[in-house]
């Protein structure tokens, strides 16, 4: 099962024809990702990496029947490009792309969610079913296929847990990378469930940054609604206050989102928080050898 | 970005948000000549700095006559400040603001936020105007009133209405608290606005609402479509070294620690942070060198961390994804002939092509022996003592020689 992709997914890339676009499609579709077409205005007709290029999002769902969008256009047209993704039927829109005005985002995901897509990003590695389907932009190699699901804020600590579970001689059944920007679509509380409803999935991973309190809400759903276990790290627990930490949600602002009181509540909820991100993968064997 | 205090008031003035009247100087004399154009008998002198509690630093000051003006200028122009918001090192005073004596009947609060939970911005206010609002937050959380605002619908009369409810206001008070609500409102949506902070928002005699302070700053992501707000970014706010690397495409931020670190990504480099100090040392920085780590970038990146003198050791942390380890050990070699790293690197790459960046480094330690290879191969340093380094390619196994070893130089 695994969780929202799978090898069956059907995807469509916004910004196909761009740089990042291009370079990122053909490693997904090198991965073995079903990329049944993309989409740039005014150069539909043509075909680009093998697969067939639409000017509206509308045209390339009607033809191909993809259901998710991975999107790289530049940061001034994201919202545009999700809710055209939205109005025309995508169900997942996977969103790269980073720099995103706050304000933009509010408005696109109010409007995503409305038409029942769901989203994943802004400003994130994307999602990706180990040897099934990647749908983004991290190293595909590294998520061997197992039984962890993995839920992160940040792109580069995602690979570092995957390949420390993959060490200790576990896999990966899906991993998400959910952004660290102040709006985010998909976040903790609703993947736990998908992982705790996903009858491949064993333990979850998650990891968080400083920074808001999305990390606390899941704690609480964690104690109330997920039974399989749970590692996490938070990073940032030497992050000074009112400083951004490169992410734009990476700030502690006033005594709220500092990474002790989210470690605090992720372990109040029964989860194994660990203090070093070297011990994610130590961690995972010790639950799942428990 | 941030704005100083009379860059938001006139920010606020063009929206119909009403201020004191009140003029910027750069000098004593304009300070004093402000004062006189502006009349009245009473005047405010305010230091102009981005940070919060300059009153209790000594950096707000009343005057009764022109001589006050000037002698109060004098004081402030050039201390340097500190509050709770700037650091022991505290801000140089480079402007001051003379403002218009205001009559205070009571004092509130009134501010603007992104509610992340909500996914909308959320108006607050409270009758503890003067007061820090996270003390009110937490010790008197009942008198804070909030309303979030749906962008899509915008600030309606019920918004305004819950808000003045909630402060005790009625009548004409009401009226005119709800009419600088909507235009607040109108200043944090058309201008990407990241936050607004009124402390204090005044009531005066004729209870009508003036913002006495404001402080203002924006989302970064959007001032590409705000040149005019862009244009008032004052450049000697920010820390310096931050400005540089932001230039190039680094994030940066400077640290009290000896620990330089270069990471590739926000959460790792966190997290590199997190495990100097788990071991007992301290981080200079945080800098995310992002997903291109070429040669000049990493130059760039040592180059910036050492401009911080208490750099003793720089550790380099690069996950490879898309980016070959192989292509960023190449890079970390070229950037130790544009740039001359005095202090001891230590390397750690793990991921896309891990073993062939090992033994690139390997191969040069001769020529860079600065530069140590700490992958899954052997340490091969002229001065080690040749021991087998079988590390398992883990953050572990750089913990070990980062911290018991480097760090003694």
């Amino acid at each position: 099962m695994s969780i929202l992709v799978n090898k069956d997914t059907k995807v469509i890339v916004q910004g196909f024809t761009g740089k990042e676009g291009t370079f990122h499609a053909s490693q997904c579709l090198d991965y073995g990702t079903k990329i049944v077409g993309g989409v740039t205005p005014n150069k539909g007709g043509t075909e680009h990496l093998g697969q067939p290029v639409f000017n509206t999002v509308s045209e390339a769902v009607n033809i191909t029947g993809a259901t998710v969008s991975m999107i790289f256009v530049p940061p001034a047209f994201v919202a545009d490009a999700v809710m055209e993704a939205a109005d025309a039927g995508i169900k997942l829109a996977v969103i790269i792309t980073e720099g995103a005005p706050v304000k933009d985002m509010g408005l696109a995901k109010a409007y995503a969610t409305k038409k029942n897509m769901l989203t994943i990003g802004p400003n994130c590695p994307g999602i990706i079913t180990a040897e099934e389907c990647k749908i983004g932009i991290m190293p595909g190699f590294i998520f061997k296929k197992g039984r962890v699901g993995l839920i992160s804020k940040s792109g580069t600590l995602t690979y570092e847990a995957s390949n420390q579970v993959v060490k200790e001689g576990f896999g990966i059944s899906t991993a998400v990378g959910i952004g660290g920007d102040p709006i985010i679509g998909l976040s903790y509380k609703q993947l736990l469930q998908m992982f705790q409803d996903d009858n491949e999935t064993d333990a979850i991973v998650m990891i968080g940054e400083i920074g808001g309190d999305l990390e606390i809400q899941a704690a609480s759903y964690i104690k109330e609604n997920i039974t399989k276990p749970v590692v996490a790290f938070i990073a940032g627990q030497t992050a000074p206050k009112g400083k951004r930490m490169g992410h734009a949600g990476a700030i502690i602002s006033g005594s709220a989102g500092t990474a002790s009181e989210k470690m605090e509540a992720l372990e109040f909820a029964g989860v194994k928080v660990v203090v070093s991100p070297a011990d994610i993968g130590k961690a995972v064997r010790e639950i799942l050898t428990k | 970005m941030n704005i100083h205090e009379y860059q938001a008031k006139e920010l606020f003035k063009k929206y119909g948000v009403p201020t004191p009247r009140g003029k910027v100087a750069f000098s004593v004399e304009e300070a004093v000549k402000n004062a006189e154009e502006l009349g009245g008998k009473i005047w405010v002198v305010k230091a102009q700095i981005h940070a919060g509690g300059r009153g209790l630093g000594g950096g707000v000051k009343l005057a009764r006559s022109l001589d006050e003006v000037k002698s109060w200028s004098e004081k402030i122009l050039g201390m340097t400040l500190v509050t709770h918001q700037t650091g022991s090192e505290g801000k140089l005073v480079q402007k001051i603001y003379i403002e218009e004596g205001a009559d205070i009947k009571r004092e509130y609060y009134l501010g603007m936020v992104l509610d992340r939970a909500k996914e909308m911005p959320v108006m607050m206010a409270s009758t503890e105007g003067g007061m820090e609002i996270e003390e009110v937050a937490k010790n008197h959380p009942e008198k804070i009133v909030k309303v979030a605002i749906d962008p899509t619908i915008g600030f309606q009369g019920f918004h305004g209405r819950n808000l003045a409810f909630g402060l005790g206001l009625s009548g004409d008070e009401m009226k005119h608290f709800i009419k600088f609500a909507s235009a607040l409102y109108r200043v944090y949506i058309e201008n990407d606005v990241d936050m607004i902070e009124i402390n204090p928002l005044v009531k005066t005699g004729k209870g009508e609402f003036i913002a006495l302070d404001g402080k203002v700053g924006f989302d970064d992501n959007a001032l590409y479509r705000h040149p005019s707000i862009e244009a008032m970014r004052d450049l000697s706010e920010e820390h310096p070294t931050e400005i540089e690397a932001k230039a190039s495409n680094l994030s940066y931020v400077k640290l009290d620690g000896n620990v330089g670190c270069m990471v590739n990504g926000a959460g790792l480099a966190m997290a590199t942070m997190d495990i100097i100090k788990h071991e007992g040392g301290q981080p200079a920085n945080f800098l995310d060198v992002g997903g291109g780590a070429n040669p000049q970038t990493v130059a760039k990146g040592f180059e910036i961390i050492l401009k911080d003198p208490n750099v003793k050791a720089i550790f380099v942390n690069i996950f490879g994804g898309i980016v070959r380890c192989d292509r960023v050990a190449n890079g970390i070699l070229e950037a130790t002939k544009i740039t001359q790293v005095n202090v001891p690197v230590i390397v750690r790459l793990d991921g896309t092509n891990a073993i062939e960046a090992a033994e690139m480094r390997t191969k040069n330690v001769g020529k860079h022996d600065r530069i140590r290879s700490h992958g899954r191969h052997i340490h091969k340093h002229p001065n080690s003592n040749g021991t087998k380094y079988t590390g398992q390619n883990r953050l572990r196994t750089y913990r070990f020689h980062v911290f018991q070893k480097l760090l003694k130089y």
